[in-house]
């Protein structure tokens, strides 16, 4: 078998590995498995509306996965990217609200700040990890928390003990009458195209670029790479700068489109932590994350529509969601299966 | 390689967590008729009515418990089935369900649909302005719009009497108050309650807590593990699902030491069923928050026509919006008779319990 479609086969066999075994514990439970899918399947692609808040949950999911992606590719393993989100959130929803400016300043604008607000909050844990060699995972889980709490005590305090941001203005949202109606009134906003626009960024950041080029290098071999002469810490802190950028500007996503605010949380949202697995999905490659990020931002909202259209509890839904996923994390399994197999049978 | 691996489990367990942490609360309760009678049941030409819970789910024994049992019952009354057409519920996972999930309902033609909880307001109000054929109600929630019903609660006039109780029946003189998010409707639980226990001992000091969460049961058991520690006898929870931790911290010490004197006091709904532990009860009364005849009164009117719509209804004392649940033995009649003495002055209008912190 040749790489290539090994490469194909692998996510292929997963994926259907993981609907039968999602179809075994429906049917243990005592639901139908095929109406469960029928139902899953229209919740992504069913109609127009379906495929507008598909692609809408999809967006933020992209981002968080470049955030972890770009900071594996150096080597480091950014867990803030949740936090980062956070605050990206908080940043474009009080700029999207407090300044009255013209909409292509404004927009841009609130992007902006929501991007600064995660890169400060990746600046931290990378400088730790740079200069004191604070491990980056304990730093970023940690900052997590900061974030979700300085957040919900900033709405607090700016709202003037409400707990909730007022709607950003008119000329902030990535909301647009035309994708609304298009979609048959879902919340689909412009934020896909900046999701896309920066996994070109990314992209052409890693492959195109010598920052890129010295990024990697230090991923590959942190030693090698300050024998070649590259700053090795400076590169840290860049990375974790770009990532919490990409992060920032997924909970951007949230605050000029889908909300169109922010309200005190009393937990994580989970983005972060999905773009985890987004990112490892998708190999850490910008494309891949496009892939892995449909994937679960399709299972996610799609999966709403099993209990409303054939009425399977959200427990069950759950368990199903989570081992379609679990299956093609696992991918490497059967790929070294594969490959196993294969070798056998070169060997005869 | 190896730092990849150990990212894959990483995730693997924080994607997990964060997929099953939607689902805490999994306790069969099987008093949903909805097993039986699937989908498409009813005809269409009936007044159908559905809701959307917040992230607690149906069986909270809470709040949104309390308003699918209202839903229920009007179910029942007009011999409606689950399913299109009659009543049914969505439960969200995330608050960015809320729009999608109201829009699912209002697609399947539910002539009204119920938000529960204040997070709901913003979604409500930009779906209203879409399914302006759907009528909506929101609970705990004030949205301006001609096609949205909004349904409020003195929960302090309740909380204040859950607070008389406390106070008569406390042997420490130390109470404690567990709240779920420091927001205005949890703030009017804590008020009316603090107002309570003055009313009766004025020097008494409430130990007051927020846990930051409705939907942490840990937390709850963390904070009435510190307050019983503390001498604290009574705790009253306005914490949702945070707050069964509450009880089940009052019930292990009650299984210890089955002379311990800890009591809990539920909230929204009736809680007796959660506070039993063997043959002791560690529930004092609960203050119920009636969303249930709330939500069916106004599914009442809309049926009859006379939906409230761009109106604020406030449900309170008087109008058997909230009140205090049958303590079962727990409060001795002569306190009971006193409480009823002061849940007839707020009644009448004698005593005017303040909604907000000074």
């Amino acid at each position: 078998m040749s790489n290539r479609i090994i490469n194909v086969l692998v996510p292929v066999i997963s994926i259907i590995l993981g609907l039968l075994v999602g179809a075994v514990v429906m049917l243990v439970s005592g639901y139908d498995p095929i109406a469960g899918y029928a139902a899953l399947w229209n919740g992504i692609f069913g109609d127009t509306y379906a495929i507008g808040e598909t692609i809408r949950q999809i967006s933020p999911y992209i981002l968080a996965g470049l955030a972890v992606a770009f900071a594996f590719r150096t080597g480091l393993f950014n867990i803030g990217v949740e936090g980062q989100l956070i605050v990206g959130w908080f940043a474009a929803a009080y700029v999207g609200m407090a300044f009255e400016l013209p909409k292509f300043i404004h927009l841009p604008l609130a992007l902006l700040a929501a991007a600064a607000a995660g890169a400060i909050w990746g600046l931290i844990p990378g400088l730790l990890k740079a200069t004191l060699k604070v491990h980056e995972v304990i730093v970023t889980i940690m900052m997590n928390y900061i974030a979700l709490h300085i957040v919900n005590a900033l709405i607090k305090s700016i709202s003037h003990g409400g707990f909730k941001l007022d709607k950003i203005q008119e000329t902030a949202s990535l909301r647009s009458d035309f994708l609304s109606e298009l979609t048959d009134f879902s919340t689909l906003h412009y934020g896909i195209f900046v999701a896309l626009f920066m996994v070109f960024i990314m992209w052409f950041l890693l492959d195109r670029m010598k920052l890129g080029y010295e990024l990697k290098s230090v991923g590959f071999n942190e030693n090698a790479a300050e024998y070649a002469g590259m700053n090795v810490k400076k590169n840290i802190v860049m990375a974790m700068v770009i990532s919490g950028a990409f992060a920032g500007l997924g909970g951007a996503m949230e605050a000029l489109g889908t909300f169109g605010n922010i309200s005190a949380r009393a937990g994580f949202t989970g983005i972060g932590f999905d773009g985890i697995a987004v990112a490892l999905l998708g190999a850490n490659t910008p494309l891949g994350v496009i892939f892995g990020a449909s994937l679960f931002g399709s299972l996610k909202y799609g999966a709403n529509n099993m209990p409303n259209a054939a009425d399977i509890p959200i427990e069950i839904v759950s368990i199903v969601i989570a081992l379609i996923i679990f299956f093609v994390a696992s991918g490497y399994i059967i790929r070294v299966g594969l490959l196993r197999l294969s070798k056998k049978k070169e060997a005869k | 390689m190896s730092k990849r691996r150990f990212g894959l489990a990483l995730s693997l367990v924080l994607a997990a967590g964060t997929v099953l942490g939607a689902c805490g609360s999994d306790k069969d309760n099987s008093k949903d008729s909805g097993k039986g009678s699937t989908s498409d049941g009813g005809k269409a030409s009936e007044f159908s009515v559905a809701m959307v819970t917040d992230v607690g789910g149906i069986d909270d024994k809470s709040f949104n418990q309390s308003a699918w049992k209202g839903i229920q019952e009007f179910g029942e009354e007009n011999s409606l089935k689950k399913g299109n057409g009659g009543f049914d519920y969505l439960q969200s996972q995330s608050d960015a369900d809320y729009t999608t999930n109201l829009n699912a309902l209002a697609r399947r033609d539910f002539n009204l649909v119920f938000g529960v909880g204040f997070l709901m307001e913003d979604a409500i109000d930009s779906i209203a302005s879409q399914q302006k054929d759907t009528e909506f109600a929101i609970i705990d929630g004030e949205v301006d719009q001609p096609n949205v019903a909004s349904i409020l609660f003195k929960e302090q006039e309740g909380a204040y009497l859950a607070g008389v109780a406390a106070a008569l029946m406390t042997k420490s003189d130390k109470i404690g108050f567990v709240g779920g998010m420091e927001i205005p409707v949890i703030e009017r639980f804590e008020v009316g309650f603090l107002e309570g226990v003055k009313a009766v001992k004025p020097d008494l000091k409430v130990d007051v807590q927020y846990t930051g969460a409705f939907d942490k049961a840990e937390l709850g058991k963390a904070a009435a593990n510190r307050m019983y520690s503390e001498g604290v006898d009574i705790i009253f929870h306005a914490a949702g699902g945070t707050g069964n931790g509450v009880f089940s911290e009052a019930k292990e010490r009650k299984s210890a030491d089955k002379d311990a004197y800890v009591w809990v006091i539920g909230v929204d709904s009736d809680q007796y069923d959660e506070g039993q532990v063997g043959d002791d009860n560690v529930t004092l009364t609960s203050m119920l928050k009636r969303v249930d005849n709330a939500v069916n009164d106004v599914a009442k009117l809309a049926k009859e026509g006379k939906f409230p719509g761009g109106e604020t209804k406030v449900y309170g004392l008087h109008d058997d919006g909230v009140a205090l649940a049958d303590s079962r033995g727990a409060i001795p009649e002569d306190v009971l008779s006193e409480i009823d003495k002061y849940a007839k002055d707020i009644a009448d209008g004698k005593v005017e319990v303040p909604g907000e912190k000074k």
